[in-house]
């Protein structure tokens, strides 16, 4: 019995540091493709903020359809909201603070997940994803009319941030907004590191593979997710937050429908159900969006279309599932 | 004894057809109870009507002395009344070790847990550890559950639910398509169940009804016509008649 205690004792250690040697290597990775995007593109930080924005977004879909199996297609009703709740905040109330704006970003993109949340899971399938398109077209509409306080289709603009810490203004060329960004990432990284492989999130990952299991250890699914749309609509409220700082201009086209199916195609092309293939996924797909549509203004969606294709039948786990299996075997032959 | 568990009158009827008819049952602390009956006699209704998943037409079912016929299937869980299923319904995706630790949490109300790992969480570890060891298998506890044999995830659906702590344990055809060779296993597990806990096995196997059940009901058409010894269900020419028939009559021959 002591020896079964002590080798069990051996596996969790070993466990636990790959655990916490992932986590290094998430964070390492986000600081060395930081690095290197301001190295490489110091003209173009606004695309690389706008990346991290749409990040965090992405990372919030991965949150409920990759870890929990909920299929929608309206998800980027949190990230406006956020934008907007972060947006009206400055312009309307004068909280120009980039960190109390971020917070106001927060509680609207956690507002939006309660709502749609609460009405989406109402469902399941086919259904649920007919709400989810109904939602965002409801959220869309409903902020085009709401003009005096969102600036309908003009956009909410307005929107002056205070410097940073008192400090560091929101300079043209997007540099604190980079820097802002980045740390905004790494922070809702680690934290989302943490909440996948606490308790709840281990039960999160059951309800995704059979809810009725999930039943008949007395938990409640239905709890579960609406606290996982929350901590979903918190995130896309600080990415949505991003935005609205970076920009500061807040669009229509932040809760629209298809920025939502954008971000679930970013989301397929990294891999469902990681934190890193959502964050590949929204780095590969934005930047090749963005290289081909400049080499090839006429023809660029044909080619962001292959590329979707050739990754769905060649690579169905996503970019970062493929070759996170493809390691995983090479290791397994050489032990 | 006090019972633990009670079914008065349950009835049930999908669109005028009746499924479960008038059925009564009570269940104290410690009792092995096998439910038998023939394909279609209402078995599987009359597990739905006792954890919740369907609601009956009229009748009561108690637990502990208290009705909960009107509490959802979550509600009954959380008081006592676990089942297990007839086909495995296990996470894939997840370790042995995760589906009792999981199952230990919820039980502790530490499941909505955002922070920690339960790898780090001593108590939790101990306890699914030593429940996966008696079952024989903890050197598995750490592989996915799609790698390990059918006859192991039996068993693992058996830890979680005595990692719930039951009152009353429903288990639904535990033995099913589990290959002979391993059928010895869950034998053993099955006899090495808490002496305090009620069982209620539902299965086809009577060989391992005859081995377990201290106490065998027949439910026929909806009804019970059979609530007694194991050694007299073989007699009772209604069971005969209805289902058993084949397998008393080899017996006798033999």
């Amino acid at each position: 019995m002591t020896l079964i205690m002590n080798t069990e004792t051996v596996v969790i250690k070993s466990r636990q540091k790959t655990t916490i040697g992932r986590d290094l290597i998430g964070i390492g990775a986000i600081l060395i493709v930081a690095v290197l995007g301001y190295l490489l593109f110091p003209d173009n930080l606004a695309l690389l903020t706008r990346i991290i924005a749409i990040a965090l977004l992405v990372l919030s879909l991965d949150l409920v359809t990759g870890y929990c199996g909920v299929a929608t297609l309206g998800h980027a009703a949190l990230f406006g909201s956020g934008a907007y709740a972060a947006g009206i905040a400055a312009a309307h109330y004068g909280i120009t603070s980039p960190v109390l704006m971020t917070l106001a970003g927060i509680l609207g993109g956690a507002i939006a997940g309660l709502i749609c949340g609460v009405i989406i899971l109402r469902a399941h399938g086919l259904p649920q994803l007919v709400l989810s398109i109904s939602l965002i077209y409801l959220f869309h509409e409903f902020a085009n009319k709401a003009s005096s306080w969102t600036g309908g289709s003009d956009g909410l603009s307005g929107i002056s941030p205070d410097p940073l810490f008192g400090a560091y203004e929101f300079d043209l060329w997007g540099q604190t907004a980079y820097i802002f960004g980045v740390a905004l990432l790494l922070v809702v990284f680690v934290l989302l590191r943490f909440l996948v492989r606490s308790p709840f999130g281990m039960l999160c990952r059951g309800i995704k593979e059979d809810p009725l299991r999930i039943m008949a250890m007395g938990a409640s699914p239905k709890i579960a997710l609406i606290k996982m749309y929350i901590i979903s609509g918190a995130v896309a409220g600080v990415g949505g937050a991003l935005n609205a700082i970076s920009t500061q201009v807040v669009g229509l086209d932040s809760l629209s429908f298809t920025q939502s199916a954008e971000a679930l195609v970013m989301l397929v092309l990294g891999g469902t159900g990681s934190l890193f293939g959502a964050l590949m996924g929204t780095v590969v797909f934005m930047l090749f969006e963005d290289y081909v549509s400049a080499a090839n203004p006429f023809h660029w969606l044909t080619m962001v279309g292959v590329l979707l294709i050739a990754v769905v039948l060649f690579a169905p786990k996503g970019l970062y599932g493929t070759a996170a299996g493809f390691i995983a075997r090479r290791m397994e032959k050489r032990s | 004894m006090s019972a633990i568990f009670d079914v008065l009158n349950l009835k049930k009827a999908f669109s005028g057809l009746t499924v479960t008819n008038d059925v009564s049952l009570s269940m104290a602390p410690g009792d092995r109870v096998a439910l038998i009956g023939p394909n279609g006699a209402g078995k599987t209704t009359f597990v739905n009507l006792v954890t919740g998943n369907l609601r009956p037409d009229s009748g009561e079912v108690r637990l502990n002395g208290e009705t909960v016929t009107k509490i959802d299937a979550i509600g009954r869980v959380r008081r006592g009344l676990v089942r297990s299923f007839q086909v495995t319904r296990l996470f894939q995706e997840m370790t042995p070790a995760e589906h009792v630790a999981l199952a230990i949490l919820q039980r502790d109300g530490r499941a909505g847990k955002m922070f920690g790992n339960f790898l780090s969480m001593p108590d939790v570890m101990e306890e699914a550890s030593a429940l996966l060891a008696k079952l024989g298998l903890h050197d598995l506890m750490h592989r996915k559950v799609s790698e390990i044999a059918y006859g192991q995830q039996r068993l693992l659906e058996i830890a979680m639910a005595l990692a719930l702590k039951p009152k009353v344990l429903l288990l639904d055809e535990p033995a099913a398509g589990v290959p002979q060779s391993d059928t010895g296993r869950i034998e053993q597990a099955l006899a090495d169940l808490p002496p305090d806990l009620a069982v209620l096995m539902i299965e086809h196997d009577m060989d391992l009804v005859f081995r377990f059940a201290k106490r065998v009901i027949v439910l026929a058409a909806g009804t019970i016509i059979f609530d007694g010894s194991p050694a007299d269900v073989t007699k009772d020419v209604a069971v005969r008649e209805a289902y058993l028939g084949s397998y008393a009559n080899a017996s006798h021959a033999a």
